[in-house]
Protein backbone atom coordinates (compact mmCIF):
# COMPACT_ATOMS: atom_id res chain seq x y z
CA UNK A 1 0.00 0.00 0.00
CA UNK A 2 2.67 2.47 1.06
CA UNK A 3 4.95 1.53 -1.78
CA UNK A 4 2.00 1.91 -4.11
CA UNK A 5 1.46 5.48 -2.97
CA UNK A 6 5.15 6.10 -3.27
CA UNK A 7 5.18 4.86 -6.83
CA UNK A 8 2.22 7.06 -7.69
CA UNK A 9 4.00 10.09 -6.33
CA UNK A 10 7.21 9.43 -8.20
CA UNK A 11 5.23 8.85 -11.36
CA UNK A 12 3.43 12.15 -10.93
CA UNK A 13 6.65 14.04 -10.34
CA UNK A 14 8.18 12.38 -13.37
CA UNK A 15 5.20 13.40 -15.48
CA UNK A 16 5.43 16.92 -14.22
CA UNK A 17 9.12 17.24 -14.95
CA UNK A 18 8.58 15.90 -18.43
CA UNK A 19 5.95 18.57 -19.02
CA UNK A 20 8.43 21.26 -18.05
CA UNK A 21 11.21 19.71 -20.11
CA UNK A 22 8.92 19.46 -23.08
CA UNK A 23 7.78 23.05 -22.64
CA UNK A 24 11.36 24.27 -22.43
CA UNK A 25 12.28 22.30 -25.53
CA UNK A 26 9.34 23.80 -27.46
CA UNK A 27 10.29 27.30 -26.34
CA UNK A 28 13.90 26.81 -27.40
CA UNK A 29 12.88 25.37 -30.74
CA UNK A 30 10.42 28.21 -31.40
CA UNK A 31 13.11 30.73 -30.46
CA UNK A 32 15.63 29.18 -32.86
CA UNK A 33 13.10 29.11 -35.72
CA UNK A 34 12.16 32.72 -35.01
CA UNK A 35 15.79 33.81 -35.01
CA UNK A 36 16.61 31.93 -38.22
CA UNK A 37 13.57 33.40 -39.95
CA UNK A 38 14.59 36.85 -38.78
CA UNK A 39 18.18 36.47 -39.98
CA UNK A 40 17.17 35.12 -43.40
CA UNK A 41 14.52 37.82 -43.90
CA UNK A 42 16.90 40.59 -42.86
CA UNK A 43 19.43 39.31 -45.38
CA UNK A 44 16.90 38.99 -48.22
CA UNK A 45 15.31 42.41 -47.66
CA UNK A 46 18.75 43.99 -47.04
CA UNK A 47 17.37 45.28 -43.78
CA UNK A 48 19.77 47.26 -41.60
CA UNK A 49 18.88 46.13 -38.06
CA UNK A 50 20.85 48.83 -36.21
CA UNK A 51 19.73 51.52 -38.65
CA UNK A 52 16.17 50.40 -38.10
CA UNK A 53 16.37 50.94 -34.37
CA UNK A 54 18.19 54.22 -34.83
CA UNK A 55 15.48 55.47 -37.17
CA UNK A 56 12.77 55.40 -34.49
CA UNK A 57 14.16 58.16 -32.22
CA UNK A 58 15.18 60.06 -35.35
CA UNK A 59 11.62 59.85 -36.66
CA UNK A 60 10.15 60.92 -33.32
CA UNK A 61 12.51 63.91 -33.21
CA UNK A 62 11.67 64.83 -36.81
CA UNK A 63 7.95 64.45 -36.20
CA UNK A 64 7.94 66.63 -33.10
CA UNK A 65 9.82 69.33 -35.02
CA UNK A 66 7.95 69.28 -38.35
CA UNK A 67 4.75 67.38 -37.80
CA UNK A 68 2.90 70.10 -35.94
CA UNK A 69 -0.13 71.81 -37.55
CA UNK A 70 0.59 75.53 -37.96
CA UNK A 71 -1.67 78.40 -38.99
CA UNK A 72 -1.37 77.67 -42.70
CA UNK A 73 -2.39 74.08 -42.04
CA UNK A 74 -5.48 75.13 -40.07
CA UNK A 75 -6.56 77.35 -42.97
CA UNK A 76 -6.58 74.21 -45.12
CA UNK A 77 -8.99 72.45 -42.79
CA UNK A 78 -12.09 72.88 -45.05
CA UNK A 79 -10.23 71.26 -47.96
CA UNK A 80 -9.03 68.42 -45.73
CA UNK A 81 -12.52 67.95 -44.37
CA UNK A 82 -13.97 67.78 -47.89
CA UNK A 83 -11.50 65.10 -49.01
CA UNK A 84 -11.86 63.16 -45.77
CA UNK A 85 -15.64 63.02 -46.11
CA UNK A 86 -15.22 61.91 -49.73
CA UNK A 87 -12.98 59.03 -48.62
CA UNK A 88 -15.34 58.12 -45.77
CA UNK A 89 -18.35 58.14 -48.10
CA UNK A 90 -16.53 55.99 -50.64
CA UNK A 91 -15.74 53.40 -47.97
CA UNK A 92 -19.33 53.36 -46.71
CA UNK A 93 -20.77 53.10 -50.22
CA UNK A 94 -18.29 50.39 -51.23
CA UNK A 95 -18.98 48.33 -48.14
CA UNK A 96 -22.77 48.63 -48.37
CA UNK A 97 -22.88 47.75 -52.09
CA UNK A 98 -20.41 44.88 -51.70
CA UNK A 99 -22.26 43.57 -48.64
CA UNK A 100 -25.64 43.58 -50.40
CA UNK A 101 -24.27 41.75 -53.40
CA UNK A 102 -22.18 39.41 -51.24
CA UNK A 103 -25.21 38.47 -49.16
CA UNK A 104 -27.28 37.30 -52.12
CA UNK A 105 -24.24 35.70 -53.69
CA UNK A 106 -23.39 33.87 -50.47
CA UNK A 107 -26.90 32.37 -50.36
CA UNK A 108 -25.82 30.28 -53.35
CA UNK A 109 -22.72 29.15 -51.51
CA UNK A 110 -23.96 28.06 -48.08
CA UNK A 111 -24.73 24.48 -47.18
CA UNK A 112 -28.20 25.45 -45.91
CA UNK A 113 -29.46 27.49 -48.86
CA UNK A 114 -27.44 26.55 -51.94
CA UNK A 115 -29.32 25.39 -54.99
CA UNK A 116 -26.92 22.56 -55.68
CA UNK A 117 -23.44 21.56 -54.44
CA UNK A 118 -21.71 22.44 -57.72
CA UNK A 119 -22.97 26.02 -57.73
CA UNK A 120 -21.91 26.23 -54.09
CA UNK A 121 -18.39 25.17 -54.98
CA UNK A 122 -18.18 27.64 -57.87
CA UNK A 123 -19.36 30.47 -55.60
CA UNK A 124 -16.63 29.66 -53.09
CA UNK A 125 -13.96 29.62 -55.80
CA UNK A 126 -15.13 32.98 -57.17
CA UNK A 127 -15.08 34.46 -53.66
CA UNK A 128 -11.57 33.10 -53.09
CA UNK A 129 -10.43 34.67 -56.36
CA UNK A 130 -11.73 38.13 -55.44
CA UNK A 131 -10.38 37.85 -51.92
CA UNK A 132 -6.89 36.77 -52.89
CA UNK A 133 -6.19 39.31 -55.62
CA UNK A 134 -4.99 42.29 -53.53
CA UNK A 135 -6.76 45.64 -53.94
CA UNK A 136 -3.53 47.18 -55.24
CA UNK A 137 -3.65 44.85 -58.24
CA UNK A 138 -7.27 45.78 -58.95
CA UNK A 139 -6.35 49.45 -58.66
CA UNK A 140 -3.50 49.05 -61.16
CA UNK A 141 -5.77 47.21 -63.59
CA UNK A 142 -8.64 49.68 -63.25
CA UNK A 143 -6.32 52.67 -63.71
CA UNK A 144 -5.95 51.73 -67.40
CA UNK A 145 -9.58 52.47 -68.30
CA UNK A 146 -10.86 54.58 -65.43
CA UNK A 147 -7.84 56.83 -65.10
CA UNK A 148 -7.36 58.94 -61.99
CA UNK A 149 -11.00 58.80 -60.98
CA UNK A 150 -12.53 57.99 -57.65
CA UNK A 151 -14.39 55.10 -59.32
CA UNK A 152 -11.00 53.36 -59.70
CA UNK A 153 -10.68 53.16 -55.94
CA UNK A 154 -14.36 52.35 -55.61
CA UNK A 155 -14.19 49.26 -57.79
CA UNK A 156 -10.78 48.15 -56.47
CA UNK A 157 -12.11 48.15 -52.92
CA UNK A 158 -15.43 46.74 -54.08
CA UNK A 159 -13.85 43.57 -55.50
CA UNK A 160 -11.79 42.71 -52.40
CA UNK A 161 -14.60 43.63 -49.99
CA UNK A 162 -17.00 41.49 -52.02
CA UNK A 163 -14.64 38.50 -51.81
CA UNK A 164 -14.00 38.96 -48.09
CA UNK A 165 -17.67 39.41 -47.18
CA UNK A 166 -18.93 36.53 -49.34
CA UNK A 167 -16.73 34.12 -47.41
CA UNK A 168 -17.67 35.49 -44.00
CA UNK A 169 -21.39 35.59 -44.86
CA UNK A 170 -21.29 31.97 -46.01
CA UNK A 171 -19.74 31.00 -42.66
CA UNK A 172 -22.18 33.19 -40.70
CA UNK A 173 -25.29 31.88 -42.41
CA UNK A 174 -24.20 28.27 -42.01
CA UNK A 175 -23.47 28.86 -38.34
CA UNK A 176 -26.53 30.91 -37.37
CA UNK A 177 -29.41 30.00 -39.61
CA UNK A 178 -29.33 26.30 -40.42
CA UNK A 179 -31.81 25.30 -37.69
CA UNK A 180 -34.33 28.06 -38.42
CA UNK A 181 -34.16 27.33 -42.14
CA UNK A 182 -35.02 23.71 -41.44
CA UNK A 183 -37.96 24.75 -39.27
CA UNK A 184 -39.27 27.19 -41.89
CA UNK A 185 -38.92 24.63 -44.68
CA UNK A 186 -40.91 22.15 -42.62
CA UNK A 187 -43.78 24.64 -42.35
CA UNK A 188 -43.84 24.89 -46.12
CA UNK A 189 -42.20 28.30 -46.54
CA UNK A 190 -40.90 29.12 -50.01
CA UNK A 191 -37.24 29.89 -50.72
CA UNK A 192 -37.83 33.66 -50.74
CA UNK A 193 -39.82 33.46 -47.50
CA UNK A 194 -37.06 31.43 -45.85
CA UNK A 195 -34.50 34.06 -46.82
CA UNK A 196 -36.50 37.10 -45.73
CA UNK A 197 -38.09 35.68 -42.57
CA UNK A 198 -35.43 33.24 -41.42
CA UNK A 199 -31.95 34.02 -42.66
CA UNK A 200 -31.93 37.82 -42.72
CA UNK A 201 -33.31 38.33 -39.19
CA UNK A 202 -31.15 35.65 -37.61
CA UNK A 203 -27.86 36.63 -39.23
CA UNK A 204 -28.36 40.41 -39.28
CA UNK A 205 -26.39 41.23 -36.10
CA UNK A 206 -23.35 39.34 -37.38
CA UNK A 207 -23.68 40.91 -40.81
CA UNK A 208 -23.88 44.44 -39.37
CA UNK A 209 -20.87 43.76 -37.20
CA UNK A 210 -18.84 42.65 -40.22
CA UNK A 211 -20.03 45.58 -42.33
CA UNK A 212 -18.94 48.04 -39.63
CA UNK A 213 -15.55 46.34 -39.41
CA UNK A 214 -15.11 46.50 -43.19
CA UNK A 215 -16.03 50.21 -43.27
CA UNK A 216 -13.26 50.86 -40.77
CA UNK A 217 -10.76 48.78 -42.75
CA UNK A 218 -11.80 50.33 -46.04
CA UNK A 219 -11.15 53.87 -44.79
CA UNK A 220 -7.55 52.88 -44.20
CA UNK A 221 -7.29 50.97 -47.48
CA UNK A 222 -8.85 53.76 -49.48
CA UNK A 223 -6.23 56.14 -48.11
CA UNK A 224 -3.61 53.88 -49.64
CA UNK A 225 -5.48 53.39 -52.89
CA UNK A 226 -5.94 57.18 -52.96
CA UNK A 227 -2.16 57.64 -53.05
CA UNK A 228 -2.05 55.37 -56.14
CA UNK A 229 -5.08 56.75 -57.96
CA UNK A 230 -4.68 60.41 -56.94
CA UNK A 231 -8.08 60.70 -55.23
CA UNK A 232 -9.43 61.40 -51.78
CA UNK A 233 -7.53 62.03 -48.57
CA UNK A 234 -4.63 59.78 -49.57
CA UNK A 235 -3.84 62.03 -52.51
CA UNK A 236 -4.12 65.14 -50.38
CA UNK A 237 -1.60 63.74 -47.91
CA UNK A 238 0.71 62.75 -50.75
CA UNK A 239 0.40 66.22 -52.25
CA UNK A 240 1.29 68.08 -49.05
CA UNK A 241 3.95 65.54 -48.31
CA UNK A 242 5.71 65.89 -51.68
CA UNK A 243 5.50 69.68 -51.35
CA UNK A 244 7.23 69.20 -47.97
CA UNK A 245 4.32 71.00 -46.35
CA UNK A 246 4.60 68.69 -43.36
CA UNK A 247 2.42 70.69 -41.01
CA UNK A 248 -0.55 70.38 -43.36
CA UNK A 249 0.24 66.68 -43.81
CA UNK A 250 0.18 66.24 -40.05
CA UNK A 251 -3.27 67.79 -39.87
CA UNK A 252 -4.40 65.24 -42.47
CA UNK A 253 -3.07 62.43 -40.25
CA UNK A 254 -4.81 63.85 -37.20
CA UNK A 255 -8.11 64.15 -39.06
CA UNK A 256 -7.90 60.54 -40.26
CA UNK A 257 -7.13 59.37 -36.72
CA UNK A 258 -10.11 61.27 -35.32
CA UNK A 259 -12.43 59.81 -37.97
CA UNK A 260 -11.23 56.22 -37.56
CA UNK A 261 -11.40 56.32 -33.76
CA UNK A 262 -14.88 57.87 -33.93
CA UNK A 263 -16.09 55.09 -36.24
CA UNK A 264 -14.42 52.44 -34.09
CA UNK A 265 -16.12 53.74 -30.94
CA UNK A 266 -19.49 54.04 -32.65
CA UNK A 267 -19.33 50.52 -34.06
CA UNK A 268 -18.27 49.11 -30.68
CA UNK A 269 -21.32 50.76 -29.12
CA UNK A 270 -23.61 49.34 -31.82
CA UNK A 271 -22.04 45.90 -31.49
CA UNK A 272 -22.57 45.89 -27.73
CA UNK A 273 -26.31 46.49 -28.19
CA UNK A 274 -27.04 44.15 -31.09
CA UNK A 275 -24.86 41.11 -30.39
CA UNK B 1 -39.11 14.18 -40.83
CA UNK B 2 -42.33 16.17 -40.55
CA UNK B 3 -43.12 14.52 -37.23
CA UNK B 4 -39.80 15.59 -35.83
CA UNK B 5 -40.15 19.21 -36.80
CA UNK B 6 -43.73 19.30 -35.55
CA UNK B 7 -42.68 18.16 -32.10
CA UNK B 8 -39.88 20.74 -32.18
CA UNK B 9 -42.31 23.51 -33.09
CA UNK B 10 -44.95 22.64 -30.48
CA UNK B 11 -43.44 24.39 -27.40
CA UNK B 12 -42.67 27.41 -29.58
CA UNK B 13 -46.34 27.81 -30.54
CA UNK B 14 -47.31 28.24 -26.89
CA UNK B 15 -44.71 30.96 -26.45
CA UNK B 16 -45.83 32.91 -29.49
CA UNK B 17 -49.50 32.53 -28.61
CA UNK B 18 -49.05 34.18 -25.26
CA UNK B 19 -47.51 37.35 -26.67
CA UNK B 20 -49.20 37.54 -30.05
CA UNK B 21 -49.65 40.95 -31.64
CA UNK B 22 -51.90 41.63 -34.62
CA UNK B 23 -51.86 44.22 -37.37
CA UNK B 24 -54.91 46.30 -38.24
CA UNK B 25 -55.84 43.81 -40.93
CA UNK B 26 -55.83 40.96 -38.43
CA UNK B 27 -52.57 39.39 -39.57
CA UNK B 28 -50.33 38.09 -36.81
CA UNK B 29 -47.19 40.19 -36.37
CA UNK B 30 -44.26 37.84 -36.14
CA UNK B 31 -41.35 40.24 -35.65
CA UNK B 32 -40.34 40.84 -32.05
CA UNK B 33 -39.75 44.39 -30.83
CA UNK B 34 -36.37 44.59 -29.17
CA UNK B 35 -33.81 47.29 -28.53
CA UNK B 36 -31.27 45.47 -30.67
CA UNK B 37 -33.78 45.22 -33.51
CA UNK B 38 -34.34 48.97 -33.38
CA UNK B 39 -30.61 49.70 -33.42
CA UNK B 40 -30.16 47.32 -36.36
CA UNK B 41 -32.91 49.10 -38.31
CA UNK B 42 -31.41 52.52 -37.57
CA UNK B 43 -27.91 51.35 -38.54
CA UNK B 44 -29.12 49.84 -41.80
CA UNK B 45 -31.12 52.97 -42.63
CA UNK B 46 -28.21 55.33 -41.90
CA UNK B 47 -25.80 53.22 -43.94
CA UNK B 48 -28.18 53.08 -46.90
CA UNK B 49 -28.85 56.82 -46.71
CA UNK B 50 -25.11 57.55 -46.60
CA UNK B 51 -24.59 55.28 -49.62
CA UNK B 52 -27.26 57.03 -51.67
CA UNK B 53 -25.88 60.42 -50.65
CA UNK B 54 -22.37 59.24 -51.55
CA UNK B 55 -23.39 58.32 -55.09
CA UNK B 56 -24.91 61.77 -55.61
CA UNK B 57 -21.98 63.64 -54.10
CA UNK B 58 -19.17 61.92 -56.01
CA UNK B 59 -17.16 63.86 -58.55
CA UNK B 60 -17.29 61.49 -61.52
CA UNK B 61 -15.31 63.83 -63.82
CA UNK B 62 -17.65 63.01 -66.77
CA UNK B 63 -16.44 59.44 -67.01
CA UNK B 64 -18.26 57.08 -69.37
CA UNK B 65 -18.85 54.22 -66.95
CA UNK B 66 -20.06 51.70 -69.53
CA UNK B 67 -17.07 52.33 -71.74
CA UNK B 68 -14.66 52.20 -68.80
CA UNK B 69 -16.17 48.96 -67.50
CA UNK B 70 -16.04 47.28 -70.89
CA UNK B 71 -12.47 48.54 -71.29
CA UNK B 72 -11.60 47.06 -67.91
CA UNK B 73 -13.17 43.76 -68.97
CA UNK B 74 -10.99 43.57 -72.12
CA UNK B 75 -7.94 44.54 -70.08
CA UNK B 76 -8.77 41.92 -67.45
CA UNK B 77 -8.96 39.29 -70.19
CA UNK B 78 -5.46 40.28 -71.33
CA UNK B 79 -4.11 40.38 -67.77
CA UNK B 80 -5.50 37.02 -66.69
CA UNK B 81 -5.50 35.42 -70.15
CA UNK B 82 -2.02 36.04 -71.50
CA UNK B 83 0.48 36.74 -68.73
CA UNK B 84 4.02 37.28 -70.02
CA UNK B 85 7.18 38.85 -68.66
CA UNK B 86 8.87 41.47 -70.79
CA UNK B 87 10.89 43.84 -68.63
CA UNK B 88 11.79 41.41 -65.86
CA UNK B 89 13.05 37.83 -65.62
CA UNK B 90 11.40 35.03 -63.69
CA UNK B 91 14.32 34.77 -61.27
CA UNK B 92 14.19 38.52 -60.71
CA UNK B 93 10.48 38.27 -59.93
CA UNK B 94 11.02 35.40 -57.50
CA UNK B 95 13.67 37.48 -55.74
CA UNK B 96 11.29 40.45 -55.56
CA UNK B 97 8.59 38.17 -54.16
CA UNK B 98 11.14 37.00 -51.58
CA UNK B 99 11.84 40.61 -50.58
CA UNK B 100 8.11 41.28 -50.06
CA UNK B 101 7.87 38.05 -48.06
CA UNK B 102 10.87 39.09 -45.95
CA UNK B 103 9.36 42.54 -45.30
CA UNK B 104 6.21 40.79 -44.08
CA UNK B 105 8.21 38.43 -41.82
CA UNK B 106 10.33 41.20 -40.28
CA UNK B 107 7.40 43.47 -39.55
CA UNK B 108 5.42 40.57 -38.08
CA UNK B 109 8.33 39.61 -35.79
CA UNK B 110 8.86 43.20 -34.62
CA UNK B 111 5.12 43.66 -34.23
CA UNK B 112 4.72 40.42 -32.28
CA UNK B 113 7.61 41.12 -29.86
CA UNK B 114 6.38 44.65 -29.17
CA UNK B 115 2.81 43.43 -28.90
CA UNK B 116 3.69 40.73 -26.35
CA UNK B 117 5.01 43.29 -23.86
CA UNK B 118 2.40 45.85 -24.87
CA UNK B 119 -0.39 43.36 -24.26
CA UNK B 120 0.96 42.59 -20.78
CA UNK B 121 0.76 46.33 -20.10
CA UNK B 122 -2.87 46.60 -21.13
CA UNK B 123 -4.57 43.28 -20.30
CA UNK B 124 -6.99 43.68 -17.41
CA UNK B 125 -5.52 40.81 -15.38
CA UNK B 126 -1.83 41.72 -15.66
CA UNK B 127 -1.68 45.51 -15.66
CA UNK B 128 -2.60 48.41 -13.44
CA UNK B 129 -5.92 49.91 -14.68
CA UNK B 130 -4.43 53.40 -15.17
CA UNK B 131 -1.49 52.06 -17.16
CA UNK B 132 -3.85 49.84 -19.14
CA UNK B 133 -6.00 52.79 -20.16
CA UNK B 134 -2.99 54.89 -21.18
CA UNK B 135 -1.57 52.05 -23.29
CA UNK B 136 -4.97 51.27 -24.81
CA UNK B 137 -5.58 54.84 -25.99
CA UNK B 138 -2.04 55.10 -27.33
CA UNK B 139 -2.52 51.84 -29.25
CA UNK B 140 -5.89 53.02 -30.61
CA UNK B 141 -4.10 56.09 -31.97
CA UNK B 142 -1.36 54.00 -33.62
CA UNK B 143 -3.94 51.68 -35.16
CA UNK B 144 -5.98 54.55 -36.57
CA UNK B 145 -3.12 55.88 -38.71
CA UNK B 146 -3.10 54.02 -42.04
CA UNK B 147 0.03 51.92 -42.65
CA UNK B 148 0.96 53.84 -45.77
CA UNK B 149 1.23 57.06 -43.76
CA UNK B 150 3.57 55.42 -41.23
CA UNK B 151 5.77 54.22 -44.07
CA UNK B 152 5.83 57.65 -45.74
CA UNK B 153 6.65 59.31 -42.40
CA UNK B 154 9.55 56.92 -41.81
CA UNK B 155 10.75 57.38 -45.36
CA UNK B 156 11.74 60.93 -44.44
CA UNK B 157 13.47 59.90 -41.24
CA UNK B 158 15.22 56.74 -42.46
CA UNK B 159 15.39 57.19 -46.23
CA UNK B 160 13.65 55.21 -48.94
CA UNK B 161 14.15 51.49 -48.47
CA UNK B 162 13.45 48.44 -46.39
CA UNK B 163 13.97 50.19 -43.04
CA UNK B 164 11.12 52.64 -43.64
CA UNK B 165 8.88 49.83 -44.92
CA UNK B 166 9.57 47.45 -42.03
CA UNK B 167 9.30 50.02 -39.24
CA UNK B 168 6.20 51.57 -40.84
CA UNK B 169 4.50 48.18 -41.21
CA UNK B 170 5.54 47.16 -37.68
CA UNK B 171 3.66 50.07 -36.13
CA UNK B 172 0.29 48.96 -37.35
CA UNK B 173 1.07 45.27 -36.72
CA UNK B 174 1.99 46.03 -33.12
CA UNK B 175 -1.21 48.00 -32.61
CA UNK B 176 -3.32 45.22 -34.07
CA UNK B 177 -1.56 42.42 -32.19
CA UNK B 178 -1.57 44.23 -28.84
CA UNK B 179 -5.36 44.29 -29.00
CA UNK B 180 -5.56 40.63 -30.06
CA UNK B 181 -2.97 39.38 -27.53
CA UNK B 182 -4.54 41.38 -24.69
CA UNK B 183 -7.88 39.73 -25.41
CA UNK B 184 -6.31 36.25 -25.27
CA UNK B 185 -4.43 37.12 -22.06
CA UNK B 186 -7.66 38.32 -20.47
CA UNK B 187 -9.19 34.90 -21.12
CA UNK B 188 -6.56 33.14 -19.01
CA UNK B 189 -8.18 31.50 -15.98
CA UNK B 190 -7.96 33.93 -13.04
CA UNK B 191 -7.60 31.02 -10.60
CA UNK B 192 -4.30 29.90 -12.15
CA UNK B 193 -2.79 33.36 -11.78
CA UNK B 194 -4.08 33.67 -8.21
CA UNK B 195 -2.66 30.27 -7.25
CA UNK B 196 0.76 31.17 -8.61
CA UNK B 197 0.64 34.55 -6.87
CA UNK B 198 -0.25 32.86 -3.58
CA UNK B 199 2.70 30.50 -3.91
CA UNK B 200 5.01 33.49 -4.25
CA UNK B 201 5.72 33.38 -7.96
CA UNK B 202 7.19 36.55 -9.48
CA UNK B 203 5.47 38.50 -12.26
CA UNK B 204 7.62 36.95 -14.99
CA UNK B 205 7.15 33.46 -13.56
CA UNK B 206 3.39 34.00 -13.77
CA UNK B 207 3.75 35.26 -17.32
CA UNK B 208 5.86 32.37 -18.57
CA UNK B 209 4.31 29.53 -16.55
CA UNK B 210 0.62 30.48 -16.66
CA UNK B 211 -0.17 33.14 -19.24
CA UNK B 212 2.04 32.11 -22.15
CA UNK B 213 1.22 28.38 -22.08
CA UNK B 214 -2.53 28.92 -21.93
CA UNK B 215 -2.80 31.68 -24.53
CA UNK B 216 -0.04 30.65 -26.95
CA UNK B 217 -2.44 28.93 -29.35
CA UNK B 218 -4.58 32.04 -29.81
CA UNK B 219 -1.49 34.20 -30.08
CA UNK B 220 -0.01 31.98 -32.78
CA UNK B 221 -3.24 32.01 -34.75
CA UNK B 222 -3.46 35.82 -34.53
CA UNK B 223 0.21 36.20 -35.49
CA UNK B 224 -0.25 34.14 -38.64
CA UNK B 225 -3.38 36.05 -39.54
CA UNK B 226 -1.39 39.25 -39.15
CA UNK B 227 1.43 37.85 -41.27
CA UNK B 228 -0.99 37.31 -44.15
CA UNK B 229 -2.16 40.92 -43.77
CA UNK B 230 1.43 42.16 -43.55
CA UNK B 231 2.31 40.37 -46.77
CA UNK B 232 -0.40 42.18 -48.73
CA UNK B 233 0.46 45.42 -46.91
CA UNK B 234 4.13 45.03 -47.87
CA UNK B 235 2.95 44.66 -51.45
CA UNK B 236 0.78 47.77 -51.26
CA UNK B 237 3.49 49.80 -49.60
CA UNK B 238 5.95 48.70 -52.27
CA UNK B 239 3.58 50.03 -54.92
CA UNK B 240 2.51 53.25 -53.22
CA UNK B 241 5.71 54.31 -51.43
CA UNK B 242 8.36 52.68 -53.61
CA UNK B 243 9.51 50.53 -50.72
CA UNK B 244 10.76 47.69 -52.95
CA UNK B 245 9.71 44.10 -53.44
CA UNK B 246 7.24 42.78 -55.98
CA UNK B 247 4.77 45.57 -55.19
CA UNK B 248 7.16 48.05 -56.78
CA UNK B 249 7.43 45.90 -59.94
CA UNK B 250 3.65 45.73 -60.02
CA UNK B 251 3.49 49.51 -59.87
CA UNK B 252 6.13 49.86 -62.61
CA UNK B 253 4.31 47.41 -64.89
CA UNK B 254 0.98 49.16 -64.39
CA UNK B 255 1.82 52.85 -64.22
CA UNK B 256 5.16 53.18 -65.97
CA UNK B 257 5.48 50.52 -68.70
CA UNK B 258 1.68 50.16 -69.17
CA UNK B 259 2.28 46.47 -69.88
CA UNK B 260 -0.85 44.40 -69.22
CA UNK B 261 0.91 41.09 -69.89
CA UNK B 262 3.56 41.81 -67.28
CA UNK B 263 0.90 42.99 -64.86
CA UNK B 264 -0.86 39.65 -65.35
CA UNK B 265 2.29 37.61 -64.75
CA UNK B 266 3.06 39.47 -61.52
CA UNK B 267 -0.57 39.15 -60.43
CA UNK B 268 -0.46 35.39 -60.87
CA UNK B 269 2.76 35.16 -58.83
CA UNK B 270 1.22 37.24 -56.04
CA UNK B 271 -2.02 35.24 -56.00
CA UNK B 272 -0.07 31.97 -55.91
CA UNK B 273 1.98 33.27 -52.97
CA UNK B 274 -1.13 34.44 -51.10
CA UNK B 275 -2.90 31.10 -51.61
CA UNK B 276 0.17 29.13 -50.43
CA UNK B 277 0.42 31.39 -47.35
CA UNK B 278 -3.25 30.87 -46.57
CA UNK B 279 -2.88 27.10 -46.90
CA UNK B 280 0.20 27.04 -44.65
CA UNK B 281 -1.50 29.28 -42.09
CA UNK B 282 -4.60 27.07 -42.02
CA UNK B 283 -2.39 24.01 -41.58
CA UNK B 284 -0.45 25.55 -38.70
CA UNK B 285 -3.63 26.80 -37.02
CA UNK B 286 -5.17 23.31 -37.26
CA UNK B 287 -2.04 21.73 -35.75
CA UNK B 288 -1.77 24.29 -32.94
CA UNK B 289 -5.33 23.62 -31.87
Amino acid sequence: MISDKHMDKSKVSQDRSSVFVKRKRTFTLAFIIFFALFAISAAVAEYDVIGGFESIPKAVKWMSANFVPDEKAWSRLPKIFEKLSETALVSVAVTVCAATLAFFFSLLGTKTTRVNPWIGRIVRIIAAFFRNVPDVVWAMLLLFSFGQNMLTGFFALFFTTFGMLTRTFIETIDEVSSSCVEALRATGASYIQTVFHGIIPSSMPEIISWVLYMIETNIRSSTLIGVLTATGIGNLFDLYYKRMDYSSASLVVVSIVVLVIFIEMLSNKIRKVIM
Amino acid sequence: MSEMSLSAAAPLAVDIGSCMRKTRGGKIKTAAITKSGGIINITVFVLLALTVYAFFSFDYKDIDIVKALSGTWTNALVVFGSPRLHYNTLSGMIKALGVTFALGVLSTIFGAITAFFGALMCARNTAHPVLANVVKSFVAFIRAVPTILWVLIFTVAAGLGSVAAVIGLSFHSAGYLIKAYAESIEEVDAGTIEALKASGASFWQIVFQAIVPSSITYMTAWTFLRFEINFTNALAVGAAAGAGGIGFDLFMAGSYYFDLHELGYITYMIVAAVIILEAVATGIKARVR
